[in-house]
């Protein structure tokens, strides 16, 4: 990513050459192909199939290697009779290609099986969750990088200084203080203490699936923007200083801009591009990694669900739910690069 | 009009000071220089040796690690060291401007072109948005630049070197300075759009009565382009003088090294790698003449005691123990067939 | 160069003091290795230091305070759980299962991901090509959530913990590695050990693989954090440690119970010794960096 970023228009095969006007050099229909940009782009989704049958493939060969899933497909307390039933059902008998293609002709399919516990497919249970965990990371997300960049720049413009050392040791706290601790202290304080807050579950109007209330998504929010404030600050610190350090920086303050002028213009829109990148990327990962914040708060996402499926021995469930979620990373990487190589080539960044 | 120097820098010295305060860089020591208005003086030396720093004083935009220790820049009657910050950005664009070595990386690639050259005016004059990309379109036109109607509106990476280098220069002259400062403006350019440049820049010099500082470590463009020459080594002036003076009788010993080592047949842009030795390290200056190491007429004392300013004729100083007055030997007698095609 | 030029400072008297502070203290992180020595201590003489048996409690005595508050007293210092159990005691416990684990997942993760990294990065190649795309696909899984997963299926217990950490984060060895094998390729040395008709095999164990140590050292350091926190997540959900064994991150689960009624100290004691772990092992991985990482000290 900093490759595509930090990279000189002359090395980059997604560039043309310099000078080309952009838009003037986009030819006929028919040499699309031949230009590097679809090449790209097809190049890359590849690299994606690639992975997705990388993951899926994992998941399958562990669930085989660890153990007999019989064992795990079944209830627990099942008898031999019904693991038997089990083995010729789900094909477990036959030989292990045969299995990996129902496997994953079914996951084409988008069935991810039938959840035991709760009796329904497990794709339309994680559907009915997601919602939940995309607003409850979108909120976490809003508050890291309300943090997140204005410490980033405050340390930046002080570099060396007492706030620089003051967001080293956010930065450090935030590295440092698992997700789940901070949500339990922040229930002990603002709840059990204070009575502010509720300590669990979802309320308020359902929006788009979700349900949307401030008073039971703050603290959630919190412990798990947490983190990623202090990663967030650290990135936007780093790139600030890169931006500040340029030419252009320079000449803008040889040009007599007044300092706020300078970083507020011309050096924060510069270093906040690869910010907003790994914040994109982020924003999946917080929603798959809210599992533990999740299950603390009881906030009914897919990593609220993904705790049940392991709490109530729900195979189906925690399979699915980690098969959605790779393949979700997946493709956001791949559609995050596209954008990005869509983009590169016309503000021309670094060069 | 003012009848002193333009600008006249008297002892600056400005200091690298590493983190822990253990290592101290003398990257200008001792400077003292002086520009009339509508001048061109000419700045030379190595890589490192201080003449980038030297224009970053002037303008006081040093990086953070660097101060000004000591001594005066008197702009105008006014001195610079002493001005506040808000003061000091009074100055900078609008009295002062520069333009930097590289055009490439010095425009910023998110912002039009328009959008840069017109944030000058109106941050310095309070113009309208309006009127002040009105005016950058003239100032592109002035810097020949084909079209400035539709290349305010277009982004760096639509420009060539060339042009993006004639940019930084309007943007240099967008409030008529009285002193432009150019850093190496030419070095990333290839040779006939060198000469354009430079060119661009003596017709633009006339036409605003600009004075003008040129930092460069090619002689030959100081001889088209200077009326006076500071030669800058390790940090101090060794040499100032009219170009003519120097060129003819140069008096110190590493001027002289300089004008041999320009190839005679072409005047490129080659580096000056023809003398022996390295600078030394400005952390740890030797006792005496910074020099000396190289000096092919090192004597004893140049070893042991640092030489002052002598004074050698008319507006020509040299920091030189042969050009004392009571050196033994003569000034550098050269032979005269060795300097031609320099005026 | 440096090293004169060092000299030639400490002339200077302000420079000297200077010198002396920085190798006074700045020059070692004190407090993060006084705390992984304190921690380490306490893991090692677990058995000696604590002064009840952590599994076991005594009922009568259960959700005892810290023996400052009224309730509390000093035969149950940092006070008991809901089973009766003393906290001090399953603290003490802990830190051996936390550094057990975090140190010897780190070491697992660390050799399959060196092994890999420079199997890669010097074969090149189809080889190249295959655990490169492995690799990247493993990092593009959400760690956490993969050892979760992996947790559920083989079932709790420390070793497998031990295990399913290993094999999540050795891809971040993996990528450093081979980039650092990348360049020491192209190096003299490597060079001359080709020619001279090493083995490949000779040149990986004798020439790579000593260049790149420190790399992982450094790595490992700034893992162990994530190691720990990750052990401390899992045993939280409950796919960790087993109770009734003291894992922090169980200790922490138990205390939800307690939470709501005000037992804070089962929340914020475990919590506590997690973060000053985790902490010091990020201190003294920055330190390492700095100190070991070749690229950083050449500046």
């Amino acid at each position: 990513m900093s490759d595509l970023i930090t990279s000189p228009a002359g090395d980059n095969p997604l560039m043309p050459p310099a000078g080309a006007a952009w838009g003037r050099s986009i030819g006929p229909a028919l040499r699309v192909l031949r230009r590097p940009m679809p090449r790209f782009i097809l190049r890359r989704s590849g690299y994606a199939l690639v992975s997705l049958f990388l993951l899926s493939l994992t998941i399958f060969f562990f669930v085989r290697v660890t153990g007999d899933p019989a064992a795990l497909l079944v209830e627990p307390g099942a008898s031999p009779g019904d693991i038997a039933a089990i083995h010729h059902q789900f094909g477990l008998d036959r030989p292990l290609w045969v299995q990996y293609w129902l496997f994953m002709t079914s996951l084409a399919q988008g069935d991810l099986g039938q959840s035991f516990y709760y009796q329904v497919p497990v794709m339309s249970l994680y559907l009915s969750r997601l919602p939940n965990s995309v607003a409850l990371a979108a909120v976490a997300m809003l508050f890291s990088l309300v943090i997140g960049i204005p410490a980033g720049i405050l340390a930046s413009v002080h570099v060396g200084r007492f706030w620089d050392s003051v967001g080293k040791l956010f930065t450090l706290l935030g590295l440092s203080m698992p997700s789940f601790w901070i949500g339990l202290l922040m229930i002990l304080f603002f709840s059990v203490y204070l009575g502010w807050l509720p300590s669990s579950g979802a309320a308020g109007p359902v929006v788009l699936g979700a349900s949307i209330d401030p008073a039971h998504m703050i603290m959630p929010a919190f412990a798990l923007g947490w983190y990623f404030a202090a990663a967030h600050m650290r990135l936007t610190r780093s790139s600030m200083l890169e931006v500040l350090g340029s030419e252009y920086i320079k000449l803008a303050r040889i040009k007599g801009l007044p300092q706020s002028l300078v970083i507020a213009k011309h050096a924060f829109k510069n270093a906040l591009i690869p910010v907003l990148t790994l914040a994109g990327i982020n924003l999946v990962l917080m929603i798959n990694v809210a599992v533990v914040v999740e299950t603390v708060f009881a906030w009914p996402g897919i990593g609220r669900l993904l705790y049940e499926g392991i709490a109530f021995r729900d195979f189906p469930v925690v399979q699915g739910v980690v098969i959605m979620g790779g393949a979700m990373i997946v493709i956001v990487n791949l559609l995050i690069d596209i954008v990005y190589a869509v983009i590169d080539p016309r503000i021309r960044l670094g060069s | 009009m003012n009848s002193g120097p333009l600008l006249d820098i008297r002892n600056l010295s400005t200091h690298y000071v590493s983190a822990q305060g253990s290592r101290v860089v003398r990257a200008v020591d001792d400077v003292s220089l002086r520009i009339d208005a509508g001048e061109t003086l000419g700045i030379v030396g190595e890589s490192g040796s201080g003449k980038s720093t030297l224009a970053l004083s002037i303008l006081r935009v040093l990086p953070p690690a660097a101060r000004i220790v000591a001594g005066r820049m008197l702009f105008e009657g006014e001195d610079l060291v002493e001005k506040s910050d808000a003061e000091m950005r009074q100055v900078r664009g609008k009295r002062i401007a520069m333009i930097l070595q590289d055009p490439m990386a010095s425009l910023n690639p998110l912002f039009t072109i328009g959008n840069q050259v017109a944030e000058p005016i109106q941050v310095h004059e309070g113009a309208k948005r309006r009127s002040a990309w009105q005016r950058a379109r003239e100032l592109l036109r002035a810097v020949r630049i084909p079209a400035p109607e539709t290349r305010v509106g277009q982004y760096p990476h639509e420009m060539s070197g060339g042009m993006r280098q004639r940019i930084v220069g309007a943007i240099g002259i967008s409030c008529e300075p009285r002193l432009l400062i150019a850093d190496e403006p030419t070095t990333s350019l290839d040779l006939t759009i060198q000469a354009q440049y430079l060119k661009l820049l003596r017709d633009l010099q006339k036409e605003h009565g600009l004075a003008l500082i040129f930092i460069t470590h090619n002689l030959g463009i100081v001889a088209k382009m200077c009326d006076r020459l500071a030669v800058m080594y390790a940090g101090r002036i060794v040499e100032a003088g009219s170009v003519s003076t120097i060129f003819n009788a140069p008096a110190h010993p590493y001027t002289e090294a300089l004008l041999n080592s320009i190839p005679r047949m072409s005047e490129g842009r080659e580096r000056l790698t023809a003398i022996d030795g390295q600078p030394p390290d400005l952390s740890a200056l030797p006792p005496g003449c910074a020099f000396a190491a190289r000096c092919p007429r090192a004597m004893p004392r140049c070893g042991v005691e640092a030489p002052p300013e002598f004074h050698t004729g008319e507006d020509h100083r040299a920091r030189c123990w042969l050009a004392a007055p009571d050196a033994a030997q003569s000034p550098l007698a050269l032979p005269a067939e060795g300097r031609r095609g320099f005026a | 160069m440096t090293i004169r030029a060092d000299i030639a400072t400490l002339a200077t008297p302000t420079s000297r003091f200077a010198a002396i502070r920085r190798y006074r203290a700045g020059d070692y992180p004190v407090l993060p290795l006084l705390i992984l020595g304190i921690i380490t201590f306490l893991a090692i003489f677990a058995g000696q230091l604590a002064p009840h048996n952590p599994e076991v409690g005594v009922l009568a005595d259960r959700f005892r305070p810290p023996f400052w508050l009224a309730g509390g007293s000093a035969k149950y210092l940092l006070g008991t759980d809901q089973l009766g159990r003393d906290v001090l005691s399953r603290l003490i416990f802990g830190a051996r299962i936390s550094m057990i684990v975090g140190f010897t997942a780190v070491i697992f993760a660390g050799a399959v991901g060196t092994v890999l990294g420079i199997v890669s990065g010097y074969l090149g190649g189809w080889v190249d090509q295959v655990i490169m795309r492995l690799t990247d696909t493993w990092l593009a899984l959400p760690a956490l959530t993969f050892a979760i997963f992996l947790a559920a299926i083989v079932g709790p217990s420390m070793w497998n913990i031990v295990i399913i950490l290993g094999i999540t984060y050795w891809t971040r060895y993996a990528r450093v590695i081979r980039g650092e094998v990348l360049s020491l390729k192209e190096r003299e040395f490597v060079r001359l050990a080709i020619v001279a008709g090493c083995s490949k095999r000779t040149i990986m164990l004798r020439h790579i693989l000593p260049n790149v140590v420190n790399s992982a050292i450094v790595l490992g350091s700034l893992m162990l954090g994530v190691v720990i926190i990750a052990e401390a997540t899992l045993s939280f959900l409950g796919v960790g440690v087993p109770p009734p064994q003291p894992a922090w991150g169980l200790m922490l689960a138990d205390g939800k119970e307690g939470l709501m009624v005000g037992y804070w100290w089962l929340t914020v004691f475990p919590g506590g010794c997690i973060m000053l772990l985790v902490l010091s092992a990020n201190l003294l991985g920055d330190w390492l960096r700095v100190k070991l990482d070749p690229q950083l000290r050449q500046l």
